[in-house]
């Protein structure tokens, strides 16, 4: 479906930038933009994050897989191996306190004027990322160690995905409901 | 549309919203949200430009070669946005130094310039490892229930909430 859309390059750069404006205002008005916000939430002391995420989950799955029921979109799962995602997901942890943004709030925080994430976060992100492309073909042993590919849960659970996503989004509502309980 | 110049919305009309978003990036572009591939992109723009040779040989720069694409155009959106947000609320303002860090580790720019450097290095090294950040596994990734994805944001909040405690309560913390 809407293959003609897809493929017409112009439009798309367009659509990229109107669904990037939706995104940082999003952002914006969420509050994680700042700084204070995040580092708060990786000190387990405003879970502000956590909430806008799980909730962005809670919506975006019912909604993604009820439209690739009726073949409506296709999925783009990322792959992944115990040293891709372990070993990078650990590092962008680590780099995720020091610095106090990610590369989209970073862009968030930029635009509402946080120097911090300009001078110093921005550039340190393009830095890191120019010396993870040269590091990349001395890796290729370390990255393919323990692969399991473009896989899914239901794929893995060899069941309906609905089996999947129904408790899930069980779950996320009982944990809103704790920390709601709880005040934070 | 008094909502729009609001400082603040609820985390979950905002969560809510970014998963409606996602529904339309898959149905109109076939693409989902990501943020981290841009500034892969854009760390290779720059190294030619300084070094004046091509990347387009290197392996990595193969799989994602130097060109401005979607992600691209949606993080420089993502700027706008939230331009846009916090004109609208009154909230835009030039600070240098985030209120949380100056109450830990006090008012100079410098350690937190260097620290939000290195930072950004780690977390740009992490993000390219990973294949991903907290926008294109935490979101999109989690949201199509890929084992990568899930697997990369719980770790990414593991290394984080460690982390953290030792950069603001020592190792003893």
């Amino acid at each position: 479906m809407l293959k003609r859309l897809h493929s017409n390059n112009r439009i798309q750069m367009v659509i990229g930038l109107l669904a990037g404006i939706v995104f940082g205002f999003l952002l914006q008005k969420g509050g994680v933009a700042k700084y204070d916000v995040i580092m708060g939430q990786l000190l387990l002391k405003d879970f502000t994050v956590i909430k806008i995420m799980l909730s962005a989950i809670l919506v975006g799955t019912v909604g993604i897989y009820f439209m690739k029921g009726f073949e409506m979109i296709e999925l783009h799962p990322k792959p992944g191996s115990i040293g891709i995602t372990v070993i990078g997901g650990l590092i962008f942890g680590v780099g995720f306190a020091l610095l106090g943004y990610c590369p989209g709030t970073i862009s968030a925080a930029i635009g509402q004027g946080n120097l911090d994430a300009l001078l110093g976060g921005f550039v340190g992100i393009l830095i890191g990322s120019g010396i993870f492309a040269h590091l990349y073909p001395k890796l290729d042993r370390v990255l393919k160690f323990g692969w399991f590919g473009e896989i899914t849960l239901p794929e893995i659970l060899k069941v309906n995905h609905w089996i999947v996503i129904i408790p899930v989004c069980i779950l996320i509502v009982i944990f809103f409901y704790i920390l709601e309980s709880t005040g934070l | 549309m008094e909502f729009l110049t609001l400082k603040i919305w609820s985390p979950y009309i905002v969560g809510a919203g970014i998963g409606i978003l996602s529904w339309f990036t898959f149905l109109i572009s076939n693409k989902p949200i990501g943020c981290s591939t841009a500034f892969a992109r854009t760390s290779g723009m720059i190294e030619q430009i300084i070094t004046g040779k091509s990347l387009n040989n290197q392996p990595y720069y193969q799989k994602f070669p130097v060109v401005i694409d979607w992600e691209w155009m949606f993080v420089i959106g993502i700027i706008i946005g939230s331009i846009i947000s916090a004109l609208l609320s009154g909230e835009f303002q030039f600070r240098f130094i985030p209120s949380l860090w100056m109450a830990r580790f006090g008012i100079a720019f410098f350690p937190r310039f260097i620290t939000a450097l290195l930072g950004g290095i780690v977390l740009g090294i992490g993000a390219r490892w990973a294949g991903g950040c907290t926008s294109g596994h935490g979101i999109s990734g989690t949201m199509q229930l890929a084992l990568s994805s899930w697997l990369a944001a719980i770790l990414f909040f593991v290394g984080g909430v460690f982390a953290a405690r030792i950069i603001y309560y020592g190792l003893g913390g």
